[in-house]
C-alpha cells in the first residue's frame, strides 16, 4: 500500500458507476491538485502526469463506514486512528465516523478536537460521534451544541444502552435542537444482564448465558416511541433482529424520522457458528439465527435497512484469546465489509451492486449531513476504485489494523480494492 | 478335525502339539502333581488368568475335587491393569473385573495360565495377587512352556514344554472358549501396529 | 482407540458405544476400591493436574481419588481467579503448567467451553470436571452407572430431572447421555429456571412435579442454588419447597417404587426432604461411591491415547 499526491493523475480504462440508475460508463478521469480536473475520453498521449490504467475496475463516489471503533484515545494498543485510516483504505473506504467509547470518551470538545488534529494528514475523513452522556454514563447529556460545532456528527452512547428512559428522551430533544441523528446502540442491559450470545438453543447446548432478542426488541421499540414524542432523528445501530426490521419498517411507514444499519457478520453468520466457543465470533449484539438474517435480508429487500456498516472493533489477541465468558465483545470488518456484502447481497441477488454501494455512499452521509460527493468536474476527487469480479483470499495476519481479530480469516471474497482518491491523495493497494 | 476357518487368515497350522484326549490327560496329571506336591489340597486356592488359563484353572479344580472330595476355592484374575505395555499398544485391552471372592491370605495358591512366554503376564499376575492378600506360597501351573523368557520367572507345573521360534505362536484352543480342545503350533501373524 | 476422542469434553456427541464402554470398564475397577490395597499401578508415571477454579471439595477429592487408586501422580492447582478478574491469563497458566511436562488435565471453570479451549492451547488430555452452566460428563456417568447397576439397563427407562435446570450443567449432560442411552427423559422445574430449546436435546418440560413423579422410575433432583432467589428466579425458599420439593408424601401418592439421586451437595428440606434422601428408595452414596469408579475408568480409557507419555 502506497499513498501519494493526487496532483497529476490520469485514471484511465475504468467504468464509473451510476448509484442511481446502475448504468456503468467507460470514463477517463483526469486528477489535478485533488480535485476533478476532466472526464471523458482523454488522449493519453497529450497527459503531462502519471497515468494509472485501471480496467475491469469500476469507480464510485467514496465509501463511508459510519459506524467504527478506532480506540484512540486510550486503547492504541488496539487500534489507532492512523491505523484504522489504513484498514478503512485498503477496504476501500474514504471515510469513517468513529465511535465515542474511548478512553476518555468523545465527550469533550478537546476529544473532537484531538480525533480531527489526528486525523488531518490522513487520506480518509474521520468524523467523530460523541458521546449522548459525560463518560458514556447514562446520567448527564454532553454539551451537544459545542460539540456539534466542533465537528461531531452524531451523538451515540455505543456499548453502553442509555438505560434511563426519560434521559433518552431528554439527550433526543436536545440533540434535535442542534439537528443531529442519535445513533442508537438498542439493548435492554436488564435483559442482557451477564449475556454472551444469542439465547437460544445454541446458547443451551454451549452452557453459555443468552442475550434473548427481546433485548433489543425492547430498546427499539422504546425509542421508536420516542422518536415519536421528540421528533428527535435516530439511527438504529447494527441492528440484528426480526423483530427490529419489523418495528423499523412500521415506524418509517408512520413517517417517522428512524433509521437503521446493519452489519455485515449479522448477515455471514449465526449463532450456530459458535459451536467452538470462537471469541472472534463474540460480539455484541450477538450472531442470531437463519430466521434472523433471512428477516434483515427482507429488510434490506424492502428498503427498510438504509446503512451497511461494519462496527470494526478492534481488540488484541491477548484480549481475545481467553475464555468466551472473558473475551470481549466485538470484531474487525473494515477491509472484508465490501467484500461480503458483494457475496451475499449482491451476488445472491438481494440487492443491486449500485443499490448495495449506495448504502455504504449516499445514505451514511445523508443521515449524518456530510456531502455526498460527486463525480463530476470541478468537484473534490474522492473516490473508491474496485473490481467487483476479482476475489481475494483475506489474511487477518496482514491485516492494515493493528488488531487480528477477525473470524474473515482465509474467506475467500470478491471485491479486490484498487485504490481510493480523497483529499489531494491516492492509495493504491 | 481343526480347520483353517478357527485361525485368522494368514495364520498357518504348522502343527498340533496336544490333541483333544491328550489335553485332558495333561490336565489329569496336572492336577495329580498338584495335589501331590501340596500333601492334600486343604490349604489350595486355584486362581486362573482370564481368559484361558481361568477356564484351565476351572477344569483343575473340578479334577482336584473329584480326587480330594472336598470344595477348592477358585478365582479369575484379570491382568489388564497391571501389563507393562498397557500404554504402548495401539489396541488397549479391554479391562474386566477380577473376580477372587475368597481371602488369599495364607493360602498355597496355584495360579494358572496357559502359555508361558516372556513371563510378563506371570510378572503382571503376581503383582496384582500381592495387591489382593498375602498368600503363603503362589506356585504356577501352565499348559505350555515355549521358552524365550524375559524375566525370571519359572513355572512349577508345565503340562508340555515345547522350543518354539520367535516366529511362532501357541495356540490354545478350549471348548468353553473356542469350541475344542487342542494345543496348535502356528506361524504368528504379521504384526499389526 | 479405546474411545472415539481423546478428550473428555462433554456428552455431546459421545457414541453410546463409548458411554457403554466407560461403564463396563468402571464396573470392572469398582472392586478395586474394596480390596486391602485399593490401588493398581495402571498410571503409574503419569502426572494429571487437577485445574480447578471453581470451588469444589467432591469432585475434585473423587478425581484424586480416581488418580491415586490409578498410582498417577496428581498435581492440584485451586484458584478462584479467572482471568476475568485481571492476572495471568488461562492461556498462560495452562502452557506453564504444561511446559512442567504433565499428561492430563482435570479442569473445572465458571465459564462454559474451557475445557475446549484448553485442548487448543495445551497437548495435554482434558478431562472436563465441570464448565459453567455447560456440561459435567463424568458427574452424568456416575449416574448412569448408578442407574445401570439398579436396573441393569437404560433403555426405555424413565429419568425425571428435577429443578434447576438451566443453570445445571449436571443436567446438561445427564440429558444427553441418557438420550444417547435410549432411556426417556423429563425435565421438571419452575418456567424460570428451563433453558430455551432445551427439548432439542430431547428432554421434554414439565411444570408439575406430581406429573413427573407419577412419570418417572428415577428422580435426579438438583441443588438449587440460593442466589437464583436473590436473582428473582423464583420467590422464595417455602414457595419452592411446596411447588418442587421432593417430599415422602408426593413420593408415597405415586404408589411405585422411584429411585432417587442427587448430585450433592444437598440442600436438606429444600429441593429434597432428609427422610427421603436417607431412606432406601435413595442411591445417592452410590452416586458417591460410583463417581470414583467412572473416573478412574475415563482416566484409564483416556491414558491410552496418551501418546505423549511413552
Amino acid at each position: 500500500m502506497s499513498v501519494k499526491k493526487a496532483d497529476k493523475i490520469l485514471l484511465t480504462g475504468g467504468e464509473v458507476l451510476d448509484l442511481s440508475s446502475g448504468n456503468r460508463e467507460s470514463i477517463d478521469i483526469v486528477i489535478l491538485n485533488g480535485k476533478i480536473d476532466k472526464t471523458g475520453a482523454i488522449e493519453q498521449s497529450s497527459f503531462q502526469g502519471t497515468v494509472h490504467d485501471i480496467s475491469g475496475n469500476i469507480i464510485i463516489p467514496g465509501l463511508m463506514d459510519m459506524h467504527v471503533h478506532l480506540r484512540e484515545p486510550g486503547r492504541e494498543d488496539k487500534e489507532t486512528i492512523a491505523t484504522g485510516c489504513a484498514a478503512a483504505m485498503a477496504g476501500g473506504f474514504t471515510a469513517v465516523a468513529c465511535m465515542p467509547n474511548t478512553t476518555p470518551a468523545i465527550d469533550t470538545q478537546e476529544v473532537v478536537r484531538f480525533i480531527k488534529k489526528k486525523a488531518e494528514d490522513e487520506l480518509v475523513d474521520v468524523y467523530p460521534v460523541a458521546a449522548i452522556t459525560k463518560g458514556r454514563k447514562g446520567k448527564e447529556i454532553t454539551e451537544m451544541a459545542e460539540l456539534v460545532r466542533e465537528g461531531a456528527v452524531a451523538f451515540s452512547d455505543d456499548g453502553s444502552p442509555l438505560m434511563d428512559t426519560s434521559i433518552m428522551r431528554h439527550a433526543m430533544e436536545y440533540a434535535s435542537m442542534v439537528n443531529t441523528p442519535i445513533i442508537d446502540h438498542c439493548e435492554d442491559s436488564y435483559l442482557a444482564h451477564a449475556g454472551h450470545m444469542n439465547e437460544g438453543l445454541m446458547s443451551t447446548k454451549l452452557g453459555i448465558v443468552g442475550i434473548p432478542n427481546a433485548a433489543e426488541a425492547v430498546q427499539i421499540a422504546r425509542d421508536i416511541e420516542l422518536v415519536r414524542l421528540t421528533g428527535s432523528r435516530v439511527h438504529i445501530a447494527h441492528m440484528s433482529i426480526k423483530e427490529g426490521v419489523e418495528l423499523v419498517r412500521r415506524a418509517k411507514e408512520a413517517g417517522l424520522p428512524v433509521t437503521c444499519e446493519v452489519t455485515p457478520h449479522h448477515l455471514l453468520f449465526t449463532e450456530a457458528d459458535l459451536q467452538h466457543y470462537d471469541t472472534h465470533l463474540k460480539m455484541n449484539p450477538p450472531l442470531r439465527t437463519a430466521e434472523d438474517v433471512a428477516a434483515l435480508e427482507q429488510g434490506i429487500k424492502d428498503g427498510v435497512v438504509d446503512v451497511f456498516a461494519s462496527d470494526h472493533a478492534p481488540h488484541t489477541l491477548e484480549d481475545k484469546n481467553v475464555e468466551f465468558d472473558a473475551a470481549p465483545f466485538g470484531i474487525l470488518g473494515l477491509e472484508t465489509i465490501l467484500g461480503v456484502i458483494l457475496q451475499q447481497l449482491v451476488n445472491r441477488g438481494v440487492l443491486s451492486l449500485e443499490a448495495a454501494l449506495a448504502k455504504m455512499i449516499i445514505r451514511p452521509r445523508e443521515i449524518l449531513h456530510i456531502p455526498v460527493p460527486q463525480i463530476k468536474e470541478g468537484e473534490p476527487a474522492n473516490l473508491s476504485i474496485f473490481n467487483p469480479n476479482k476475489t481475494f483470499v483475506y489474511d487477518a495476519s496482514r491485516s492494515k489494523s493493528k488488531s487480528r481479530n477477525a473470524p474473515y480469516d482465509g474467506m475467500e471474497l470478491p471485491g479486490v480494492v484498487w485504490g481510493v482518491v480523497n483529499k489531494g491523495l491516492l492509495l493504491t493497494t | 478335525m481343526i480347520c483353517q476357518k478357527d485361525l485368522s487368515m494368514d495364520q498357518k497350522i504348522k502343527a498340533t502339539i496336544i490333541d483333544t484326549e491328550g489335553l485332558e490327560r495333561t490336565l489329569t496329571r496336572l492336577a495329580h502333581e498338584i495335589i501331590e506336591r501340596n500333601a492334600g489340597a486343604s490349604n489350595l486356592a486355584i486362581i486362573g488368568i482370564r481368559t484361558r488359563g481361568a477356564t484351565l484353572a476351572e477344569r483343575l479344580v473340578k479334577k482336584i475335587e473329584t480326587i480330594e472330595k472336598k470344595q477348592v476355592p477358585y478365582g479369575v484374575l484379570d491382568i489388564t491393569l497391571y501389563r507393562d505395555d498397557f500404554r504402548m499398544r495401539l489396541k488397549q485391552p479391554a479391562v474386566r473385573a477380577t473376580d477372587i471372592p475368597f481371602n488369599i491370605d495364607e493360602m498355597d495358591v496355584i495360579l494358572v495360565d496357559d502359555v508361558l512366554y516372556t513371563g510378563r503376564t506371570s510378572r503382571a499376575a503376581l503383582d496384582a495377587l500381592m495387591d489382593i492378600g498375602r498368600p503363603s506360597s503362589i506356585q504356577m501351573a501352565v499348559l505350555v512352556d515355549r521358552g524365550h523368557r524375559e524375566l525370571p520367572i519359572q513355572p512349577d507345573y508345565v503340562g508340555k514344554a515345547i522350543p518354539t521360534s520367535i516366529g511362532e505362536e501357541v495356540r490354545v484352543l478350549l471348548q468353553e472358549n473356542d469350541d475344542k480342545d487342542c494345543v496348535l503350533l502356528v506361524e504368528e501373524p504379521k504384526e499389526v501396529v | 482407540m479405546a474411545l472415539s476422542s481423546s478428550h473428555l469434553l462433554g456428552l455431546e456427541g459421545v457414541p453410546a458405544s463409548d458411554i457403554i464402554k466407560i461403564l463396563d470398564t468402571a464396573e470392572s475397577l469398582k472392586p478395586i476400591l474394596d480390596r486391602p490395597i485399593p490401588k493398581v499401578p495402571t498410571l503409574r508415571g503419569i502426572t494429571v493436574v487437577n485445574l480447578f477454579f471453581e470451588p469444589s471439595t467432591r469432585t475434585r477429592i473423587s478425581f484424586e481419588l480416581a488418580e491415586k487408586r490409578l498410582s498417577a501422580d496428581t498435581v492440584n492447582f485451586s484458584s478462584t481467579t479467572s482471568s476475568v478478574k485481571k492476572g495471568e491469563t488461562l492461556r498462560d497458566t495452562v502452557r506453564n503448567i504444561e511446559a512442567m511436562k504433565i499428561n492430563m488435565i482435570v479442569v473445572r471453570h465458571s465459564a462454559a467451553g474451557v475445557p475446549y479451549f484448553l485442548t487448543r492451547c495445551t497437548d495435554a488430555t482434558v478431562i472436563n470436571a465441570g464448565d459453567g452452566q455447560h456440561e459435567h460428563p463424568t458427574q452424568a456417568l456416575l449416574d448412569m452407572m448408578t442407574l445401570r447397576e439398579k436396573w441393569g439397563t437404560l433403555a426405555g427407562k424413565k429419568i425425571a430431572i428435577i429443578g434447576d435446570v438451566k443453570h445445571s450443567r449436571v443436567a446438561g449432560s445427564n440429558i444427553r447421555g441418557l438420550v444417547t442411552m435410549g432411556a426417556k427423559v423429563v425435565v421438571c422445574g419452575p418456567k424460570t429456571l428451563m433453558p430455551p430449546g432445551i427439548e432439542e436435546l430431547g428432554a421434554t418440560v414439565s411444570y408439575n412435579i406430581d406429573e413427573a413423579i407419577a412419570w418417572a422410575d428415577a428422580l435426579n433432583v438438583l441443588r438449587i442454588q440460593l442466589e437464583r432467589q436473590e436473582a428473582g428466579l423464583f420467590p422464595s425458599i417455602r414457595e419452592y419447597h411446596a411447588e418442587f420439593g421432593i417430599t415422602r408424601d408426593r413420593l408415597e401418592r405415586a404408589k411405585k417404587e422411584i429411585i432417587i439421586m442427587h448430585p450433592g451437595p444437598i440442600n436438606r428440606g429444600i429441593e429434597l426432604d432428609s427422610d427421603v434422601a436417607d431412606s432406601d428408595a435413595s442411591i445417592i452414596l452410590n452416586q458417591v461411591t460410583n463417581g470414583v469408579a467412572v473416573r478412574m475408568a475415563v482416566l484409564v480409557l483416556l491414558s491410552g491415547m496418551d501418546s505423549a507419555s511413552d
